[in-house]
């Protein structure tokens, strides 16, 4: 091993031990946030008795939650069974491996330790445990991992509303996994990369994303409440129907498993929505955050934090509010509304970025961001003004007129038979 | 449809769910902001005047854990009639009566099992004396059954205010 692997190999264990120690912490006071904001939308205090605001409940839960008893349901599959929890947990973790949080951190070493030889690293070192060429493809190849331990827990419970939950589960992943990577060529066409640290630095240079590519930040965002099951979207658990569906049979760690993978996964959306569609780790209106050093890498580390804290704030104030979509809504939405606008976003945009990059011939990427935010406006407009119109999706009330409708039909040829 | 069945008015065309979604949105972040209403039990409690929480507040006619009265000499009124036990629906009041030399009447054994009392305060209304009364306070678990047969220093010894069915500026109720 030449020194300069040993250096990279050692910065990367650092990497990935402040990653999962973050992500795991993160997750645990999540838990937390989401019944804190469930209780302040309520008008109630949430808990506030574990520790100084209730800061140390998370870890009283987890406590709790090991000393449970395992349960094993009868004609369970047991290896299967126990299998499950950790197939949907690490595709979880794994993403986060690859989502840059902070500008990259200029690091000189050449040390020697021990038996294990020389250590050397010089140059800027990317605030991400492996930065991947494939960057998105990745996320999106992995997270739909996460239906197997979801589809599998719900098969080898052996119940049936576990098996509903657990075929709920995969039917949705794979309507909204269209739609999700569809919302994002657009950003690959802009970009011209699909790399996270490509794309931050196209967004530093011009505009965040969700200026030109508006609509697929609309669409990403709601396919990504799908992909991590949450509400309005959570047919795969669904309490009042279900019994929560996939994880009914679960118990103690097992079951915490399926929480902490359902928050990482949530923790990752935001992530991605943070990185693709608002600047990743960039500080807005100064090019300090570049200059490289200490305190850059840790402002834009803050920054990240609070875009995806916002995001993830966001998502438990959808889901509070939202009432759980009906099954058929769901997939009506996702095959009929989001997947052709999807579709034809990428056609308009195709056409547009052409237009604007070689017929107009605007080179900076400021004006050409700008020109695309124009015409994204006029299309958010057109789409929105058609989905508020009832177009797509008719009021519950129509289906009962209908069926007023045939009643009447009915006894009009009942009487003329007569 | 011969028995009323109440049918909604549901829309029919027009749905617009992008708007009742940031409509709903609004409304929940507006109710964040807002006062919270929990009472926080072990510091806050019902019987507390102090908290300003009205709504918490036990009726004044609340029917709790019972309560004998005593005399200026610190004895209980109690003159052991026996109306108590013979009204108690539950069955739950043991009265041994006793007398002294100058022939007062006085309860020797006076228990009260608030197991199986029901609260429904007949005890109170049928006491000629004005002397055991259901009270304004509902704390009274105990770590055994034997612990909530309560006798008749028990039963003096209770400070919580009484409930206010009888009136205390009334006490013969004329």
């Amino acid at each position: 091993m030449t020194p300069e692997l040993k250096g990279f190999l050692l910065l990367s264990v650092i990497k990935m031990v402040i990653v999962f120690t973050i992500i795991m912490v993160g997750v645990a006071l999540l838990t937390l946030m989401e019944r804190k904001v469930s209780a302040w939308m309520q008008n109630r205090h949430g808990p506030n008795r574990v520790g100084w605001a209730g800061l140390l409940q998370p870890a009283a839960d987890g406590v709790k939650n090991i000393l449970k008893e395992e349960t094993f349901p009868a004609q369970a599959n047991r290896w299967l069974f126990t299998v499950a929890p950790a197939l949907s947990f690490i595709p979880a973790l794994l993403l986060s491996a690859v989502i840059p949080f902070a500008a990259p951190l200029p690091v000189d070493f050449d040390f020697t330790l021990g038996p294990l030889g020389r250590f050397v690293h010089h140059g800027p070192m990317p605030m991400v445990v492996a930065d991947l060429p494939v960057g998105f493809l990745f996320v999106i190849a992995i997270s739909s991992l996460g239906v197997y331990g979801i589809a599998l827990a719900g098969w080898s419970s052996n119940s049936k509303y576990a098996l509903l939950g657990g075929l709920r589960a995969s039917a949705q992943m794979i309507s909204y996994e269209v739609a999700m990577g569809m919302s994002l060529i657009p950003v690959l066409l802009l970009s011209g990369s699909v790399s996270f640290s490509t794309i931050v630095a196209q967004q530093q240079a011009g505009l965040w994303y969700v200026m030109p590519l508006f609509l697929s930040f609309f669409i990403f965002t709601i396919a990504g409440f799908a992909e991590t099951n949450r509400l309005p979207f959570d047919l795969p658990e669904a309490e009042s129907e279900l019994i929560t569906g996939y994880h009914t049979e679960y118990s103690a760690m097992k079951f915490s498993f399926f929480f902490i993978a359902e928050y990482a996964n949530v923790v990752t959306v935001c992530a991605m929505i943070a990185t693709l569609f608002f600047g990743g780790w960039d500080i807005p209106f100064t090019d300090w955050d570049r200059s490289g050093g200490v305190l850059p890498t840790l402002a834009t580390w803050l920054v990240f934090f609070l875009k995806v804290l916002f995001w993830v704030f966001v998502v438990m104030w959808i889901r509070w509010t939202l009432p759980r979509f009906r099954y058929d809504q769901l997939m009506a939405l996702g095959w009929k509304v989001l997947m052709p606008i999807a579709l034809a976003y990428i056609m308009v945009m195709c056409v547009a970025i052409y237009v604007v990059e070689r017929v107009l011939g605007i080179t900076s990427p400021v004006l050409a961001s700008l020109a695309l935010f124009a015409l994204n406006v006029g299309l958010g407009i057109l789409v929105f003004g058609l989905l508020d119109s009832g177009v797509f999706i008719r009021g519950s009330g129509y289906r009962q007129q209908e069926r007023l409708k045939e009643r009447g039909a009915r006894t009009a040829r009942a009487a003329v038979a007569g | 449809m011969a028995i009323g069945v109440k049918v909604m008015k549901r829309p029919e065309k027009q749905v617009s769910y992008v708007r009742a979604t940031l409509k709903g949105m609004v409304l929940t972040f507006k109710h964040m902001l807002e006062k919270k209403v929990t009472m926080q039990y072990p510091e806050q409690k019902s019987t507390d005047r102090e908290h300003g929480l009205g709504t918490y507040s036990l009726s004044p006619r609340w029917r709790g854990t019972h309560r004998m009265l005593t005399d200026e000499q610190g004895r209980s009124k109690c003159v052991a009639c026996g109306l108590c036990p013979q009204i108690c629906p539950a069955n739950c009041i043991k009265l041994v009566p006793g007398e002294d030399e100058q022939g007062h009447r006085y309860p020797l054994i006076y228990e009260i099992d608030e197991f199986r009392c029901i609260f429904c305060g007949y005890c109170q209304e049928v006491c000629p004396e004005e002397a055991i009364h259901v009270g304004r306070h509902y704390e009274n678990s105990e770590y055994s059954r034997e612990g909530h047969v309560y006798d008749l220093e028990r039963l003096m010894a209770q400070t919580h205010p009484v409930c206010e069915m009888w009136d205390p500026s009334d006490p013969k109720g004329e």
